[in-house]
């Protein structure tokens, strides 16, 4: 088990720059999900961290040494791919003893690995059949056990749990945050599913571009993100943003939504929106569950106001609203008790407590 | 359809008949039966027929009135020349079929590995020796292997070698017909080969690469059990036409010196057609079939065995 460590790490591809300089520290025991959409350099990230790819600049640490120039096969590293990479002429069992078999470790210990990490998997039974005998999830086990065997200083996850369906995807971030419980490796998955980053991190790391947009737990981001790309990316459904602009009357400072509504900023926010230019384009962000019903939300905190819903998505447990405001379209999160229809009003309230101030053109959360 | 649910019995069975033919024609076998029909008569015609008139005829004496059953054969076992040819035959099929599929196995590593950009250019060049009909290509091999004036030995006599006499000498007449033969059936090879490592998904060279696999082991573990099938069919494939060669020995050698480079083909071809015994090449023909079946057999029997696995 070892820390890994990333210093300014670019990727260039011929003049295209995949990754721009990323800094991140991953502790020992760590598991850290690096999120974002396709493309923003993630996989990438994993893969040098791998070694499958050069670095073009900067540092990789693992451990403490420097293995920018370390083959994979030196780097005490395991990784879990997509598509699983099982080899398809080998069993489980030699599926996951063929890293040990290559270093020639005895084969009483080989044997005992495989037997603990199949009882871990709960995949004793399959033992020996191929993989095309196995179902996804199955396969997705013996991936891991392949990992989990070499007992290496890091596990690295490529989308592990993309190609399977919804309800054994669920199922298996279950079982992989058990193992991680066990075995306590230091940990980098890769996905693009916030979901599962928020579920299994104790760090997301979310990337953008090329870029680290921000690093922190799972409820830092949710509550606290720094950009506009964190607050939209996390979270589902994404949170709404309201052009808006600061305004003063009679002393106070509210937030001016279009031509009807004006919200009056918490006091709590006051002094740190006081000094924001007047005339500056804002967003206001708010997640759907600050957008709520006015019926069972009341109090100083809610500000209601009135919406005609255009979609209704009743989910069970809460229900969906979709409404045009300010000349976008919203979406609130209402008591599935209330009666709410397609076109006929609805009276909506919103939770300033959690509302985010964003700059429109620079894209941070103020 | 409508029938069945009708109590009347008598009109119904007359009706039945006519339904099963139809149903009958209808059935999907029936139809695809069909389909296939015209091959299977192109088949039988060129094949299944010649195949059986090859057997008669190695039944007949030398002026074909005559049934003699096995004496053609007999008497072929009791000459040196046809053990000679066996052994011929047999070892330039394998030396031909293991260098072909050794320089296809480099060479498609090679190509795959120039990138994507240079590969087709490459590609089609070394493709060039199976397009040409080997008829003509071995004309020019026959002029490279000329003893007095070719390129070979002009360039053997600038290092102080002396003229190889390439296909007058027996041991130099057979390293000549398979180098020909190798340069000629090697691009297949490469062709098929580079499909296969085309096709070996990348993920697994990967995973092996962290596994701690060396080149080597990535080779030995990964890519030849992925290549399996695909070695064992054209190496079978190869063996059976490699095997039944006619053109370039007999272009370039005819069989010659004392018949130390004659296959079955040519030999068939001599006796049969030059020296007017056609029963007797058709006999020698025919020793081929239960050489190559026993090949084929062994090697499907392994394919089978392994189909269902990737």
């Amino acid at each position: 088990m070892a820390e890994v460590t990333l210093r300014k790490v670019v990727k260039r591809y011929d003049d295209v720059e995949a990754v721009r300089g990323i800094d991140l520290d991953i502790p020992d025991h760590e598991f850290v999900v690096l999120v974002g959409p396709s493309g923003c350099g993630k996989s990438t990230t994993l893969r040098m961290i791998a070694g499958l790819e050069d670095i073009s600049d900067g540092e990789i640490m693992i451990g403490g040494d420097v293995v920018n120039d370390v083959p994979p096969k030196d780097r005490d590293i395991a990784m879990v791919f997509q598509n699983y990479a099982l080899y398809p002429h080998m069993t489980v069992a030699e599926n996951m003893s063929f890293g040990l078999r290559l270093k020639h470790y005895p084969k009483a210990e080989i044997k005992q690995r495989v037997t603990e990490a199949a009882r871990m998997l709960d995949i004793t039974d399959l033992i020996d059949r191929k993989p095309k005998q196995l179902s996804g999830g199955q396969r997705q086990r013996v991936a891991m056990g392949r990992a989990i065997v070499r007992n290496p200083k890091v596990f690295l996850f490529d989308e592990p749990l993309s190609n399977l369906d919804a309800k054994l995807r669920v199922q298996m971030r279950i079982e992989i945050k058990k193992v991680h419980q066990k075995v306590r490796t230091t940990t980098v998955y890769v996905t693009h599913d916030q979901v599962e980053a928020m579920t299994l991190a104790d760090r997301v790391v979310v990337m953008n571009r090329g870029r680290i947009e921000q690093i922190g737990p799972p409820n830092e981001l949710y509550h606290r993100p720094a950009t506009k790309f964190v607050a939209g990316f996390i979270g589902s459904p994404a949170m709404n943003f309201i052009p808006c602009r600061l305004e003063d009357s009679g002393g106070l400072l509210q937030i001016r939504v279009g031509e009807t509504i004006a919200l009056p900023v918490p006091p709590d926010r006051v002094a740190r929106y006081r000094e924001i230019p007047r005339d500056t384009g804002m967003l206001l962000g708010l997640r759907p569950e600050h957008l709520v019903d006015a019926q069972s939300n009341q109090g100083a905190a809610f500000r209601p106001f009135d919406a005609t819903p255009d979609v209704i998505e009743p989910m069970g447990m809460e229900t969906f609203v979709y409404f045009p405001l300010a000349g976008v379209q919203l979406c609130g999160r209402i008591n599935p008790a209330i009666e709410a229809k397609a076109g006929a009003p609805l009276r909506l309230a919103v939770d300033l407590n959690h509302m985010h101030l964003l700059d429109e053109a620079t894209g941070l959360v103020l | 359809m409508v029938d069945a649910a009708q109590p009347t019995i008598r009109p119904a069975r007359a009706r039945t008949t006519r339904s099963g033919l139809r149903k009958f024609l209808e059935r999907k076998s029936t139809i695809a039966f069909f389909m296939a029909l015209p091959l299977m008569l192109l088949i039988a015609i060129m094949v299944i027929y010649p195949a059986f008139y090859s057997v008669h005829l190695a039944t007949l004496n030398k002026s074909m009135q005559r049934f003699v059953g096995f004496g053609n054969f007999m008497f072929l076992f009791k000459r040196e020349t046809f053990w000679m040819v066996v052994q011929q035959s047999c070892f330039f099929a394998i030396t031909a079929v293991i260098f072909k599929a050794l320089i296809g196995f480099v060479v498609a590593h090679l190509v795959h590995n120039i990138p994507d950009k240079g590969q087709r250019k490459w590609r089609g060049m070394l493709l060039v020796p199976w397009v040409i009909p080997p008829a003509m290509s071995t004309l020019a091999w026959l002029w490279l292997f000329d003893p007095s004036y070719s390129a070979f030995n002009w360039i053997l006599a600038h290092v102080g070698i002396g003229p190889i006499a390439w296909t007058g000498d027996a041991g130099w007449a057979r390293f000549s017909v398979i180098l020909v033969n190798i340069w000629a059936g090697a691009p297949f090879f490469l062709i098929m080969y580079l499909a296969a490592l085309k096709s070996v998904p990348e993920q697994l060279y990967e995973a092996a690469a962290i596994d701690g696999a060396n080149w080597w082991q990535r080779i030995w573990y990964v890519t030849l059990p992925m290549m399996r099938n695909i070695i064992a069919i054209t190496t079978l494939f190869s063996l059976i036409v490699t095997f039944a060669n006619f053109d370039i020995v007999r272009i370039l050698t005819a069989g010659g010196p004392l018949d130390k480079t004659h296959l079955f083909a040519t030999w068939a071809f001599r006796i049969g057609i030059e020296g007017n015994d056609i029963p007797l090449g058709a006999s020698i023909s025919l020793f081929m079939v239960p050489i190559l079946a026993v090949a084929a057999v062994f090697i499907l029997r392994d394919i089978n065995k392994r189909g269902n696995e990737a």
